[in-house]
């Protein structure tokens, strides 16, 4: 009995060197490997981006490599890869990955994730799928289907490994976040502190207990469409070939009825972050903490029944429309309590605009522009003129790359005390937040004007009309990738700072259980359960 | 200090950019094309544009006032309630009549927005006949034409399907690209103008029949506010009435490998009389090079697709 006592003790030091990496079972340095998975990513996607926008800077095919046989397919590639990067390699990792292991746990009370061993395989078996995605890239001619797949382009339309190599990356990715999702769901029922119902938990452990749930009831659905393609493709079966009986369309159901719910996988953890910074800089407890909570569950819940909006054009008839039309319109509702929430938390707080706070309230702004632009999109009498053009681009960056990345970056800025024990440079976290500020909207905001004029998405050239546009959005991308370099630039310096951190850096704002440890937080962490009045 | 500078920057950025979103609506515009710097929606051509400006128009007043109430609030929050100004936090965590409040408005916005919606949507979604356009748009119709529209990678197969099995393949100029467009004449709009333009007479109810070969298109005409996925084994439907004498373009609108921005639609309206004059030219002067077969077109771009296509466009002979 007391040889296992102090085996078990034994087994809880740190290990060191790679074996405290690679066998990691430890949330925190699982969550450190996200993040830095998520950041690396990041720089990938956002590369692909740029080269996209030097493209697009001028009418004609001038900068991708390659001659007319390839130029416009290498261009289709790197919408693909940018789009398939950013959602499974970027956002995702960061929040759900990185600051969701890294704080549930801290913020339940928990000493760690309720499957260790399953945490590290979800994380690693990330490599081999990010592999396989940029090594569709290179062997083979590259998938440029687009990040949505869409057979028959995806079947027949596309030889050659890249495209078996995309599905296979989608596959492995939904793995790991299935099993992320099944370890969340059962340490968030299970290993809260005594005291801690879910009424009293933490809204972003709200939130990413509501993004599993959407996880795990869509991916499911997800790799079942795309083992039909893989099928399609390399066996003989024609789920998706119209002319042996299948249907084209019976994938694009089967896509955006994951496609929808992952889109809200990507923004709810943005929500759950932005409520705790907002609170704590405004050092006020969040308003309507209820509305809060079930307005996410609400979101979360309609996200599942909106999928088609995405599919207006498709020709599915007018009764179906307007059923899409009326129940992406509700979304709007939940979507509201939360902006007016975050507001009425301000309202009357006594706040300071530190870096956290300064990309939360962009974010909310920025939010509701893309959100709004999103009701009008949700209008299927307006479809004609806006169904897959750079309108939709404009609107969907607003959610995800403001509304989403706006959200890791606040909780970068608020968290890395805490992971690190480094706090940031307070001058240069502002710079990075005002430029990326400038950047993303003169990148995003004329794209709103060249959709309307009609000028179709996803298209390597352009007739000249729209060059003026393309050139303010080419010009505001290199700013925004500036920005992104720049965020390294302030993550050396924070790890080169010395400054000694209280546990609760953040004051009186800051009331969840994630303050109550020292800053850095020690490898472990709540191993006898803290009360919660 | 610094979060009065933010709100200062925050709002010279953001009225500058809504600024220019209205400035959208009243912008001069030109005729079936895009111009420079465009701002806003192509001239209307077609009842079904006009009422879709109609309603963006409402819904960006709308949007916009949503928005810059939601920056009004955030900005009189920064002057208000920071630090300096209001040193002592409110400790006020609820409000249920707020609450109420700020779920029921935007119910009641919405509904309101729903409404038109609607009624737009089940007005122009529908192929109506001659009499349901004049009742719905006070337009009496000349005629009525029936064009089927196929998508190739990357052209469009147009065929007349009243006039028999006329038919004709209408690709982007340029020799760089495969199709036989060759040079593109003096002034032609880049990568809108094409070879064989689809000609339909002012006036008159086009009902256009869309579908695709092999992978997935969408046929688009922005001045007459129609777009339509051009999906194998399935035969859309969508309509216009071109109301202007003039040369409309629309591009392929859904990612259709590599050549997709080279797979233009230009449709030249023009008087009835020309319109038959065209007509009865091109079908004295049908070459057998102008009817091309798909299958042909396939084997000279090198994809060879792995079983029989879905669709066999009329295959004249």
């Amino acid at each position: 009995m007391t040889e296992t006592t102090a085996g078990a003790h034994e087994a809880h030091g740190t290990p060191t060197g790679w074996r405290r990496w690679l066998y990691s079972t430890n949330h925190k340095d699982i969550g450190t490997l996200y993040l830095i998975f998520a950041v690396v990513f990041g720089i990938v996607g956002g590369l692909m981006s740029v080269i996209m926008r030097m493209e697009l800077q001028a009418p004609g095919m001038d900068v991708i490599w390659g001659d007319s046989s390839t130029q416009e397919h290498t261009f289709n590639v790197l919408v693909t890869g940018h789009g398939l990067i950013m959602v499974f390699f970027m956002i995702m990792p960061a929040f759900i990955g990185g600051f969701g292991n890294w704080m549930v746990p801290l913020m339940i009370g928990a000493p760690d994730m309720a499957f260790p061993r399953m945490n590290n395989f979800s994380f690693w078996i990330l490599i081999p799928s990010a592999l396989l995605l940029v090594g569709s890239t290179v062997i083979g001619d590259g998938a440029g289907t687009g990040w949505t797949v869409y057979a028959p382009l995806s079947t027949i339309g596309m030889t050659g490994p890249s495209v078996d190599m995309a599905i296979l990356a989608l596959h492995l990715a939904g793995a790991s976040s299935i099993m992320a999702s099944i370890n969340f769901i059962t340490t968030i029922f299970n290993m809260r502190a005594p005291g801690m119902t879910l009424h009293k938990m933490p809204l972003f452990v709200w939130s990413i207990l509501i993004t599993v749930f959407l996880l795990l009831l869509s991916l499911p659905v997800l790799a079942g469409a795309i083992t039909m393609l893989l099928t399609d493709r390399n066996f003989g079966t024609a789920f998706f070939d119209a002319s042996q009986g299948g249907d084209p369309l019976l994938y694009q159901h089967l896509f955006w009825f994951f496609g929808h719910p992952e889109v809200y996988v990507l923004i709810l953890p943005s929500f759950g972050v932005i409520s705790h910074v907002v609170s704590t800089f405004s050092r006020k407890p969040i308003f309507g903490y209820l509305g809060m909570a079930y307005a996410m569950v609400a979101i979360g819940a309609v996200g599942f029944i909106v999928w088609a909006h995405h599919m207006y054009t498709a020709g599915m008839g007018v009764d179906t429309e307007a059923y899409f039309l009326a129940a992406t319109l509700v979304i709007a509702v939940p979507t509201g309590v939360k902006i007016f929430s975050w507001i009425a938390t301000m309202w009357g707080g006594s706040l300071t605009f530190e870096t956290p706070m300064l990309w939360a309230m962009g974010m909310i702004f920025l939010f509701v522009l893309g959100g709004v632009t999103g009701v009008v999109l949700a209008n299927s009498g307006l479809t004609t003129a806006f169904h897959d053009t750079a309108y939709v681009v404009g609107h969907f960056h607003y959610v995800m790359s403001m509304g989403a990345m706006f959200g890791i970056f606040a909780g970068f800025y608020y968290w890395v005390g805490k992971m690190t024990g480094h706090q940031y440079p307070e001058k240069l976290g502002q710079w990075h937040f005002w430029i990326t500020m400038v950047g993303v909207n003169l990148t995003f905001f004329p794209m709103h004007f060249s959709g309307l004029a009609g000028m179709p998405r996803r298209i390597a050239d352009y007739p000249d009309a729209y060059a003026g546009w393309n050139l303010i959005s080419s010009y505001g991308a290199y700013i925004s990738f500036a920005a992104a370099l720049f965020f390294l630039y302030v993550v050396y310096r924070t790890f080169k700072s010395d400054e000694k951190l209280e546990a609760n850096y953040w004051g009186e704002g800051a009331t969840t259980l994630e303050w109550s440890v020292p800053s850095p937080a020690p490898h472990h962490t709540h191993e006898a359960p803290p009360t919660v009045r | 200090m610094f979060g009065r500078n933010a709100g200062v920057a925050i709002a010279a950025l953001f009225t500058a950019l809504i600024a220019g979103a209205g400035a959208a609506l009243a912008q001069e515009a030109g005729l079936g094309a895009p111009f420079d710097w465009q701002m806003g929606f192509q001239e209307p051509a077609s009842p079904v544009m006009r009422d879709i400006i109609d309603f963006h128009n409402f819904m960006l007043w709308l949007i916009t006032a949503i928005t810059i109430f939601v920056l009004g609030l955030m900005l009189y929050i920064m002057f208000r309630f920071n630090a300096k100004s209001n040193p002592v936090p409110s400790k006020n965590t609820h409000n249920t009549m707020l609450e109420v409040i700020w779920t029921v408005v935007p119910i009641i916005i919405l509904v309101a927005m729903a409404i038109p919606s609607f009624k737009l949507l089940y007005k122009d979604d529908v192929v109506p006949t001659a009499t349901r356009v004049a009742d719905l748009y006070g337009i009496d119709v000349a005629g009525e034409i029936t064009l089927k529209a196929t998508g190739l990678q990357w052209a469009w197969e147009y065929e007349y399907v009243d006039n028999g099995v006329f038919l004709f393949s209408s690709c982007l100029y340029g020799p760089d690209y495969w199709c036989f467009g060759g040079e593109a004449p003096e002034g032609a709009h880049r990568l809108l103008e094409t070879d064989n333009p689809v000609v339909v007479p002012v006036n008159t109810l086009v009902k256009v029949q869309v579908t695709a070969a092999a992978v997935i298109h969408a046929w688009a005409v922005p001045a007459f506010g129609v777009k339509i996925d051009a999906v194998p084994g399935r035969l859309n439907e969508t309509w216009f009435v071109a109301e202007r004498i003039g040369t409309y373009y629309g591009q392929c609108s859904e990612l259709c490998g590599q050549y997709h921005s080279y797979m233009p639609i230009q449709v030249n309206v023009v008087s009835q009389e020309d319109y038959d004059a065209w007509l009865a030219g091109q079908l004295a002067a049908m070459q057998p090079d102008r009817l091309k077969a798909p299958t042909t077109e396939f084997a000279q771009q090198g994809i060879t697709p792995r079983r029989p296509l879905a669709v066999t466009p009329g295959i004249a002979n």
